[in-house]
């Protein structure tokens, strides 16, 4: 596979949010606006291109047993340069990432890509899949970070763009429209990647057994509202 | 030869439909529709239209994209539409309105397959995504017959966090403040018994969570008097009767329902005594409706005629 074809893939087709369902504590936590999206996006980013590069690196030294807690120091090392680097020059985007900062540590997106991929890989297709992956990661972020606080405060990156007369949706805010707006999100992403959803269909169906095969009608009978 | 064709039973069909169901719910809301209309006038009236337009329309355009039989003639979409239009306070925008039809069709109902699919039920979602999105605008509560002040509005308490005490009266003829088909007990309990009376719901659940809020509210209140103020104030009884009596989204054995009411009863009292919000009877029947799956499970009735397993291994 190509260098390009590892970056690319994990922008849609594999993105590490919307379609192998990592990282959704972040995904969930700090996506109330779209600046953080985009702070803890490219942080992640960072971290994985480097983890990346050196697990690519160490990956004869590092014996097979304790791979996951070297694997982790690896990413601690970079998470803690991070924080610290935000801490001194972007002190608004680290006070409003919080712990969520140093959880990158423990984000199952860097250390899957440990072990899928930069274990197995040369250096240069590690950079381009941390990269890939990174950016796919702030893709979401962002796209879900925009729908809640467009909806949620009336604003997008801190400018106010809804109309007066309507009034923000606290819900989008809240814990329960981040867990709504990401379930829309993959949908609408499985449905234009044109997955087809599991069919139930007759044979599994519990109730085959002696059913008319008439489902449709047994549906509509029965139930108030 | 011809094919001999064996169905499952039931074989004999009653003239029972969604349909006749849904309409006779409607007639059953009718009472507590004009007695809104008298409290809060004409915009009351203008509420329940939009709710009910809009729920239809959503359902009608939801189900055209969705490529399914459309389901608008079952009337189910209406009852849904005025039952979230009376869980509204009267001076609430109309857009507003139009975004809870929006949840509690598309969301709750469309979402998850459709009429007897849905999990929860949907006028009591819409209301409570409303409550959590616009709180302020749905916890303000108009004076009843303000509009005859020459239209200016005059916001009250509802009588659970209200301090001047509220006869009981007012609370049962429904002059109180309120969302907009909470108010009259009167007409809701004709509503009620109707629907008992042609055996549309069951007693069953209702007279569980009614008893249990009553029960447990001579003890908090420590009178009588105070226990039927907390039954007739805020939406117990709207709940009670219409949403904890929603087919697709409760037990369907009376065991069940008992465990249901009481369980329902107990969430609101919680809520009531203890929680930051004055009122806690939709989330209690949410709070319920998930737990209905369940309920269903541990009640499965015996079927007629058998012998549980350990006395037939004796034989």
């Amino acid at each position: 596979m190509s260098n390009w074809k590892e970056f690319t893939k994990g922008l849609i087709k594999e993105n590490p949010n919307m379609v192998m369902l990592l990282g959704m504590c972040p995904t969930l936590a700090i996506t109330t606006m779209a600046a953080n999206g985009v702070g803890m996006g490219l942080s992640t980013t960072f971290v994985l291109v480097c983890s990346n590069i050196v697990i690519s690196l160490l990956k004869k030294v590092i014996p097979d047993t304790v791979r996951l807690p070297a694997y982790i120091v690896i990413v601690a090392g970079f998470v803690t340069f991070v924080s610290l680097m935000l801490q001194a020059f972007a002190p608004d985007i680290y006070s409003s990432l919080g712990m969520y900062l140093s959880l990158i540590t423990v984000n199952c997106i860097i250390l899957g890509r440990a072990e899928m991929f930069a274990s197995k890989n040369k250096v240069i297709p590690s950079i381009m899949d941390g990269l890939g992956m990174g950016l796919g990661f702030t893709l979401t972020l962002v796209l879900v970070g925009s729908v809640r606080e467009i909806f949620g405060s009336g604003q997008w990156f801190g400018i106010t763009i809804m109309p007066d007369f309507m009034e923000p949706m606290t819900l989008f805010i809240l814990p329960a429209g981040g867990f709504f707006v990401l379930g829309v999100v993959i949908a609408v992403v499985n449905r234009l990647m044109k997955k087809k959803p599991r069919e139930i269909g007759c044979h599994n169906c519990p109730n085959a057994e002696g059913c008319p095969g008439a489902c449709d009608k047994a549906n509509s009978n029965g139930g108030e509202q | 030869m011809s094919k001999l064709v064996i169905e499952p039973s039931p074989h004999i069909k009653s003239g029972v439909t969604t349909q006749k169901i849904m309409l006779s719910v409607i007639i059953a809301l009718l009472p507590a529709l004009f007695a809104s209309v008298w409290i809060f006038g004409l915009r009351a009236l203008i509420m329940v239209v939009i709710c009910c337009t809009s729920c239809v329309i959503f359902e009608w355009a939801c189900r055209k994209i969705m490529k399914r039989s459309n389901t608008i003639s079952d009337l189910s979409a209406v009852v849904t539409g005025m039952l979230l239009a009376f869980n509204l306070p009267v001076t609430l925008p109309f857009y507003m309105a139009i975004i809870g039809c929006f949840v509690a069709i598309v969301i709750v109902k469309q979402f998850f397959g459709g009429i007897g699919q849905n999990f929860a039920n949907p006028a009591i979602t819409g209301r409570i995504v409303l409550m959590l999105s616009f709180t302020s605008y749905m916890t303000t509560w108009a004076e009843p017959f303000y509009y005859r002040n020459a239209g200016e509005i005059v916001t009250t308490s509802t009588p659970l966090v209200s301090e001047t005490p509220v006869s009981l009266s007012d609370l049962f003829l429904g002059t109180t403040g309120g969302c907009i088909g909470e108010t009259c007990a009167l007409a809701l309990l004709i509503g009620g018994i109707f629907l008992v009376a042609i055996r549309v719901i069951s007693p069953v659940t209702p007279l569980c969570f009614i008893g249990t809020v009553f029960v447990l509210s001579i003890f908090s209140t420590g009178s009588l008097e105070g226990a039927l103020m907390s039954v007739l104030s805020g939406g117990l009884l709207l709940g009670a009767i219409f949403m904890a009596t929603d087919y697709a989204t409760t037990p369907i054995t009376t065991k069940g329902r008992i465990i249901f009411g009481i369980g329902c009863g107990l969430v609101t009292m919680l809520i009531r005594s203890f929680g930051s919000m004055p009122e806690g009877v939709s989330y209690s029947i949410l709070l319920m409706n998930i737990l209905s799956p369940l309920i269903d499970r541990f009640t499965v009735p015996k079927a007629f005629g058998a012998v549980s397993e350990q006395k037939g291994g004796k034989k």
